[in-house]
């Protein structure tokens, strides 16, 4: 009875929240919901048989920035009939044995990163022994031709990293930070030599511990309090710009945010003025092209590039662009 | 008790006794039925390719967690195993590297360096009677700073050279990192050295005194004391004998990448740890065995593969990860308190 009790309350007040003001007739679940329906109309425009693709990268676990990648490439998948598989490691001989879990697995294309290259070529080495087409995404453009892939895409790291340097000279600025949030990993490396190169002023690199916010605010706080003529910070992922945004509101400083790659904060953020300007590098293209890249391989033997990386970015997004985004960014797709 | 005089530790036991008692039994029948879960519900799981990539994974567990497990028989932790692996493939890359040495001058000073780590541990742990949690945490902490800082103070960026191209690169190779074909199937090297540790462990646990001081000092250290076990050489041994097994799988990272990276190997500690665990050692120390331990490494290589094999959503890994290690040491318990049942 006290049961039945409950649900009617339940039921009331949903009715309730249906025709009264209790509830927001904008945003939410239910907005989401509506989106949702809406894309889920997605059906195979193809029809070739159902080939397994896998992807393996070096993510770790819960990351924005990979996950739009699966967006993409889900969303080609489900064009191209394919079944799509995706596992992760942030541990170079982790990720080399998932790529032979796949190889055992006799998938019908592999998609890697090759952040860690020397330790995944053997991995590539058995795949392609075993006549599986690998695609490399996101990192690794210099190897991925001498492992025999048949096409790499992503932003150079580098070129991107001068991007950032020569935007940071237009906007006059003359001394930067570089946040690097994982020790040890190349591409972040070659992000802020890439800035050092290009970028007239002087460039410090700030190691934090990218898998915990408050360190990471506490750090950035730390160096814009030791040195108040710093006034840009470039934070190499989209989820620590907002990060230092704190930081710096806590430190008092005045510098400029900047930041490599966007999210629906960020993209946010950009069209308020909060930040200065995000360099992007299109990760729902990176995983989109590399799905339909091996579709197109196997149905009709293509291949794009000749022989060079396809290169997703760097895109300088700024406050006049950030608009246009936003729309985007909500949906998980840049 | 018997009717007769004769002393009860005199007693003979029968053989099936003596298997129902043995620490590993809960963790065998623990695999098994891991085993057979995902040779049920992951296709491919069970051809010859996909039990190598199952063997290989445990055994990089596996080699490391003998002497951790041997280290937890003799009641201590050591919480810097995972970065000392990376340490070791990093000093004998950087010292190969920089003085223009034969790869196996650099394996070499490079097998000083983890066992003056582990001795290093050990020493800290029996002059300052702190706890090893304590101590090895401090290592690892320490440890994991020094690879970073090293690397990048040494070479520049955050990842060591290519030593391939060296003298004594393919012989050290085919040491620690070589691909044996048997029929159509590769196997891995380190699946050998696995199985050679374990040999070894269970040799010195059960033939030798220095494996009767290793129980000794873990049941009960004063007691242990008392009768003359030497306390201190024993815990410092085992530290070194972590730091041996670092040494091994740290060169087995180092030839078969050529490239080492210097931020990893966080977070493993508590793998081998595991593995341990689930092969039947004790928290608290004084019972366990080798045989246990890589039957607790084979089971977290299974499960890590298994989840692959059977298409599951990453995004759930760790929890089907933990799932799997509860239920694999509750029925090592379960089958642990029935054996003692039948005595």
């Amino acid at each position: 009875m006290a049961r039945f009790r409950t649900w009617a309350g339940i039921a009331l007040a949903g009715a309730l929240c249906v025709s009264l003001a209790g509830c927001s007739s904008t945003g939410g679940k239910r907005a989401e919901d509506a989106r949702k329906a809406a894309a889920a109309q997605g059906k195979a425009a193809v029809n070739t048989p159902r080939w397994t693709f896998a992807m393996i990268t070096h993510s770790g676990d819960g990351d924005t920035f990979w996950d739009i990648v699966q967006n993409g490439a889900k969303q080609a998948a489900v064009k191209d009939n394919i079944n799509f598989l995706y596992s992760h490691d942030d541990e170079a001989q982790q990720q080399a044995q998932l790529v032979d879990a796949a190889v055992d697995k006799q998938v019908d294309g592999i998609i890697v990163t090759l952040a860690k290259p020397d330790a995944m070529k053997a991995a590539v080495a058995r795949a392609r022994k075993a006549g599986i087409p690998v695609i490399t995404v996101n990192s690794g453009s210099e190897e991925s031709k001498a492992f025999g892939a048949l096409t790499h895409i992503g932003q150079d790291e580098t070129i991107a990293g001068e991007a950032v340097g020569e935007e940071l000279n237009k906007r006059g600025r003359k001394k930067a930070v570089c946040v690097l949030h994982e020790q040890g990993n190349v591409g972040h490396e070659q992000r802020c030599d890439g800035v050092k190169n290009t970028f007239d002023g002087t460039v410090q690199d700030l190691y934090v511990t990218g898998t915990s916010m408050p360190d990471v605010q506490s750090a950035i706080e730390a160096k814009l309090q030791a040195d108040s003529s710093i006034d840009s910070v470039v934070t190499l992922g989209a989820p620590y710009a907002d990060t230092a945004v704190k930081a710096k509101q806590g430190a008092g400083s005045d510098a400029e945010i900047d930041t490599f790659d966007l999210n629906a904060k960020v993209a946010a953020s950009l069209k308020d003025g909060t930040l200065g300007f995000a360099v992007d590098q299109q990760p729902y293209l990176q995983g989109y092209e590399a799905v339909d890249l091996l579709w197109l391989y196997k149905y009709n033997d293509d291949v794009l590039g000749g022989g060079k990386p396809v290169l997703t970015g760097p895109q300088i997004i700024t406050k006049d662009q950030a608009a246009a985004l936003e729309e985007y960014t909500e949906r998980g797709t840049r | 008790m018997t009717a007769t005089t004769v002393d009860e530790r005199l007693l003979e036991t029968s053989p099936l006794r003596k298997l129902l008692s043995r620490p590993e039994l809960g963790s065998v029948v623990g695999a098994i039925a891991v085993f057979v879960f995902f040779a049920l519900v992951a296709d491919g799981f069970l051809r010859a390719a996909s039990l190598s990539t199952v063997l290989y994974a445990s055994s990089t567990i596996g080699i490391m967690a003998v002497p951790v497990a041997l280290l937890m028989i003799g009641g201590e932790f050591d919480l810097s195993a995972g970065v000392m692996v990376t340490s070791s493939a990093l000093v004998s890359s950087m010292f190969s590297y920089q003085m223009t040495a034969n790869t196996w001058v650099g394996v070499g000073v490079s097998l000083l360096v983890t066992l003056a780590i582990g001795a290093f541990n050990g020493i800290m742990l029996t002059r300052t009677k702190l706890p090893s949690f304590i101590i090895t945490l401090g290592t690892f902490l320490m440890l994991t700073g020094i690879n970073l800082g090293f690397t990048k103070l040494i070479d520049g960026t955050v990842s060591t050279k290519s030593i391939a191209d060296m003298e004594g690169f393919e012989s050290a190779r085919d040491v620690f990192a070589s691909t044996l074909t048997i029929g159509d199937v590769d196997f891995k090297i380190t699946i050998l050295w696995w199985i050679g540790l374990v040999a070894l462990a269970s040799w010195i646990l059960l033939r030798t005194r220095a494996g009767n001081w290793i129980f000794a000092v873990g049941g009960n250290q004063d007691a242990a004391r008392a009768v003359g076990v030497p306390v201190t050489k024993t815990k410092i041994g085992l530290y070194m004998g972590v730091g041996f097994g670092a040494w091994i799988s740290g060169q087995h990272l180092l030839f078969s990448y050529d490239v080492v990276q210097s931020g990893e190997g966080v977070g493993n500690e508590l793998i081998y740890i595991i593995a341990a665990v689930i092969g039947g050692c004790l928290i608290t120390g004084g019972y366990g065995s080798a045989v246990g331990s890589a039957v607790g490494a084979f089971i977290f290589g299974m499960t890590s593969k298994g989840i692959v094999f059977a298409e599951w959503n990453p995004d759930w890994f760790k929890f089907f990860l933990g799932a799997m290690l509860l239920l694999a040491t509750l029925l090592n318990a379960w089958v642990r308190k029935r054996a003692e049942a039948t005595k």
